[in-house]
């Protein structure tokens, strides 16, 4: 296998030749914040959270979706990554209702994680106050689409992983919402197994078991990872 | 179908022409001032005065004036009448064989409008009845075609488009020849030619234009393009608002298929080559090439990251070449012509011409074809005709990807860099005239409202930047932002522009920042006074604790 060799963050990296710059930074043990990716799931690029600066080029390059060349240089904490990190977090936060007290992911959420990783202590935009809805048709679980990122990982996971397809995303722009079937109550699609996937992917307390109170929710995420291999590899026997 | 049966097919319809033919324009412009009643009463004319054997009434495509509507041309000869009412038609037919005079106005053919420009893509627009393939090969149509398979290998094909200069005419500019290069070299069998004619702009109607008013040429340009790549199979997106462009693009290609020049073996040739149509749903994001992409294959119309590009991995996978319609209109006319004669139109790094919709508050509204390097001014103010009443204060190009360009600014020339210099862009063709009156934050606001509105809501910038960015410039417009706002709107622009997935982000903060550039005392004189400031009360109230 060829072998790129690269500096993150003036680290020294070898990587595999076709890796993202996301492998190759959990290689030199940089941290660069995301939100859209999970591993397992085939990345979309979508929250921009995980740009990061290459020497040589004028555009920011989003590290979960690029591949590692020879030679790359690469910087993912400057001074400008930051601000623009921050102001998207910021951005989130006033697109949604988020109002952690009270949220079943309270202290387990990654929105959460991410916004004092960035240093975001308030958002300077004003927020917008959306009205969104609940759905708590399900038996087991329900969707709070207020606390939703559009970050997809609900879509991809119950698509990709578990194969069911329940989720899809609703409209554009603004209004987009996480449709379930055919923009139906959710627990009125039959496709859905119940799984659970879609609960352990989320990052918020968007996707929720029912009966969580607030700060509740755990999560397993390894489990994508090794479910998506599994399956590439045709690894069932364990 | 073979070169000698091309050539009687043209032979037979110019001796089935009339010696006088009489072009009624019947493109959307014109339809929509009953340009469709106007051409029965034409024909009704002809049958009354019993003239059918000298005299032609033709349903053409668009001539470009289309703001005085409905047009109607006569052949050979120099009567072009304008905003032909219905019952003005017996009057032009009787004044045609010599009865009378027409009981409508006369547009003067050597008005600046018409005299500033070079016709290449729209050269057949309005001569010719679009509906027609026999009128189509009568002005040399499919020779183009024919000549690439049989006298040119594909590598020729893409170095005479290479040496044309020929660049994207959908935005982006990016040189013809090098992405058909490209494709050309990627391996596999299977690729796709797609031209692009999704036209979300607002403002803009070149592509409908085209496709409306010579349909073969966008066919042989990608009919060219796919033996130059190696593909066989194209699809030509179009919203569906466009509805007659659809309908003449179906007819066109079973016209095509019957004369054995679209299908199987064009030409009798071993080259294959089929077209099939594909409607949008009207969403200007679904213009940006990788979500066209996802939208053909069935899927929701969202940009994906690239790289990958479609010339690597396009539609299904498989290497694609993604043109816009104008590019594509070009392409049998470089074939024919040679890539010398093409590149002599034009500047240095900019060859060729490009149709612009010409609107806003401008005396002469309509579609113009000007050779690159023309300058703004001779645009706006001699084809133009200049503002109805007042002067020019800004001239917006590129769509809502582009900038305002300021008055001062007039005598740039239109090419790719000078443009690009100035804070704009050449865009697709849409050109916005604005007079003083205009408000330049209200059109950065309009600019924005439509970003908003189209944005496909993938990515965190520009779903959420937009909406913020527009937020923003409504309150300035309604007084209540303070210079903190206007230092956050900048931040937020260069934000949305740096961090958006596709193109639609990366520029929706253009018209702002353009705007913020030439005109920055129309933000700052919209700013919140402080009270004491405004004469209301002379100092500031003192806190009380
Ligand atoms: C938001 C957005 C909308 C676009 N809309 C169009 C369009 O309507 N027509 C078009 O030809 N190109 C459009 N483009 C550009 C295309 O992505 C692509 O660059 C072009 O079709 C390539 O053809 P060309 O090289 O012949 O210009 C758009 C790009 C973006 C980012
Ligand atoms: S529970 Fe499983 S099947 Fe049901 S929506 Fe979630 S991931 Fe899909
Ligand atoms: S519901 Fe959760 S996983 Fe799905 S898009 Fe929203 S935040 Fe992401
Ligand atoms: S930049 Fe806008 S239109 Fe493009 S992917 Fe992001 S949200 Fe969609
Ligand atoms: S993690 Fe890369 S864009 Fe979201
Ligand atoms: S639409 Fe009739 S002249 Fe343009």
């Amino acid at each position: 296998m060829a072998v790129r060799t690269l500096k993150i963050d003036d680290k020294d990296v070898a990587v595999e030749a076709g890796a993202t710059i996301m492998e190759a930074a959990q290689e030199a043990g940089v941290q660069i914040p995301r939100l859209c990716h999970l591993e397992g799931l085939s990345p979309v690029g979508a929250c921009r959270l995980c740009l990061v600066e290459i020497e040589g080029l004028n555009k920011l390059l989003p590290a979960c979706v690029t591949e590692v060349w020879e030679g790359m240089v690469i910087q993912t904490q400057t001074s400008k990554l930051q601000d623009y990190r921050r102001m998207a977090v910021e951005l989130i936060f006033a697109e949604g209702n988020h109002v952690c007290s009270i949220c079943v992911a309270n202290g387990n959420c990654e929105l959460q994680d991410v916004a004092i990783e960035v240093g975001m202590d308030h958002s300077r935009f004003p927020y917008r106050f959306p009205d969104r809805g609940v759905d708590l048709s399900h038996e087991r679980f329900g969707i709070d689409h207020n606390r939703c990122i559009l970050c997809t990982r609900c879509v991809r996971v119950c698509d990709e992983v578990e194969g069911a397809h329940v989720w899809d995303v609703g409209s554009r722009g603004a209004s987009c919402f996480i449709v379930s079937g055919l923009a139906q109550p959710w627990g009125e699609v039959d496709a859905c197994t119940s799984c659970g996937k879609c609960v352990d992917a989320c990052p918020t307390g968007a996707i929720f078991h029912k009966g969580e109170t607030t700060g509740e929710k755990q999560r397993d995420r390894d489990k994508f990872a090794f479910l998506s291999t599994a399956r590439e590899e045709q690894q069932w026997t364990r | 179908m073979d070169l000698t049966e091309l050539r009687e097919v043209a032979q037979a319809e110019k001796e089935r022409q009339g010696s006088i033919r009489v072009h009624c324009c019947t493109s959307t412009g014109c339809r929509a001032a009953s340009s469709m009643e106007v051409f029965r009463n034409l024909e009704a004319a002809v049958e009354e005065h019993q003239c059918g054997d000298r005299i032609e009434v033709v349903s053409v495509g668009c001539m470009g004036f289309c703001g005085q509507g409905p047009l109607v041309q006569v052949e050979p000869g120099e009567q072009l009448y304008e905003e032909v009412e219905p019952d003005d038609a017996g009057s032009i037919i009787s004044a045609t064989v010599g009865k009378g005079t027409a009981s409508t106005t006369q547009l003067d053919p050597h008005h600046p409008f018409f005299a500033y420009q070079t016709r290449v893509v729209r050269q057949n627009s309005g001569n010719i009845d679009p509906e027609s393939i026999e009128e189509y090969i009568a002005v040399g149509g499919y020779e183009s075609l024919y000549k690439a398979l049989y006298e040119m290998t594909p590598e020729a094909v893409v170095a005479e488009i290479s040496n044309s200069g020929l660049r994207g005419r959908g935005g982006g500019g990016y040189p013809t020849g090098l992405k058909w290069a490209t494709v050309a070299k990627m391996p596999g069998d299977q690729k796709y030619v797609i031209c692009n004619g999704d036209e979300g702009d607002p403002g803009a109607f070149m592509d409908r234009s085209v496709l409306e008013s010579d349909p073969h040429l966008v066919l042989e340009g990608m009919a060219i393009a796919g033996y130059a790549v190696g593909a066989n199979h194209g699809y030509i997106y179009v919203r569906a608002e466009y509805p007659l462009a659809i309908k003449r693009l179906q007819k066109a290609i079973q016209q095509a298929k019957k004369y054995g020049l679209m299908g199987s073996q064009v030409f009798d040739s071993p080259f294959d080559f089929r077209v099939d149509i594909r409607i949008g749903a009207g969403a200007f994001v679904c213009g940006e090439e990788t979500a066209l992409i996802q939208s053909i294959e069935g899927g929701r119309g969202n940009p994906v990251p690239r790289p990958p590009y479609p010339a690597e991995k396009g539609l299904y996978n498989s290497p694609t070449l993604i043109n816009n319609v104008e590019t594509l209109a070009n392409i049998a006319h470089i074939i024919r012509e040679g890539a010398d004669w093409y590149a002599s139109i034009g500047t240095e790094d900019s060859k060729g011409t490009k149709v612009f919709a010409l609107t806003g508050n401008i005396r002469n509204n309509g579609l113009i074809e000007v050779p690159m390097g023309i300058t703004l001014r001779q645009i706006v103010e001699d084809m133009g005709g200049g503002v109805p009443d007042g002067e020019v204060k800004a001239v917006q190009t590129g769509g809502p990807s582009g900038g305002c360009i300021p008055k001062q600014l007039l005598d740039t020339p239109v090419d790719y860099k000078s443009l690009r210099e100035v804070g704009s862009m050449m865009g697709s063709g849409g050109m916005v005239v604005m007079d003083q009156d205009t408000s330049m934050v209200e059109i950065a606001h309009f600019y924005m409202e439509f970003c908003r509105g189209e944005t496909c809501g993938k990515c965190v910038p520009c779903r959420t930047g937009t909406v913020q960015l527009y937020g923003l410039l409504t309150k300035l417009l309604k007084g209540q932002a303070t210079e903190a706002d206007l230092e956050q709107m900048k931040a937020l622009s260069y934000m949305v522009k740096d961090t958006s997935l596709c193109g639609l982000g990366q520029t929706a903060p253009n018209p702002v920042l353009s705007t913020l550039r030439y005109f920055p005392e129309e933000y700052t004189s919209l700013l919140v006074k402080p009270a004491y400031l405004n004469g209301k009360t002379a100092e500031p109230k003192p806190v009380s604790v």
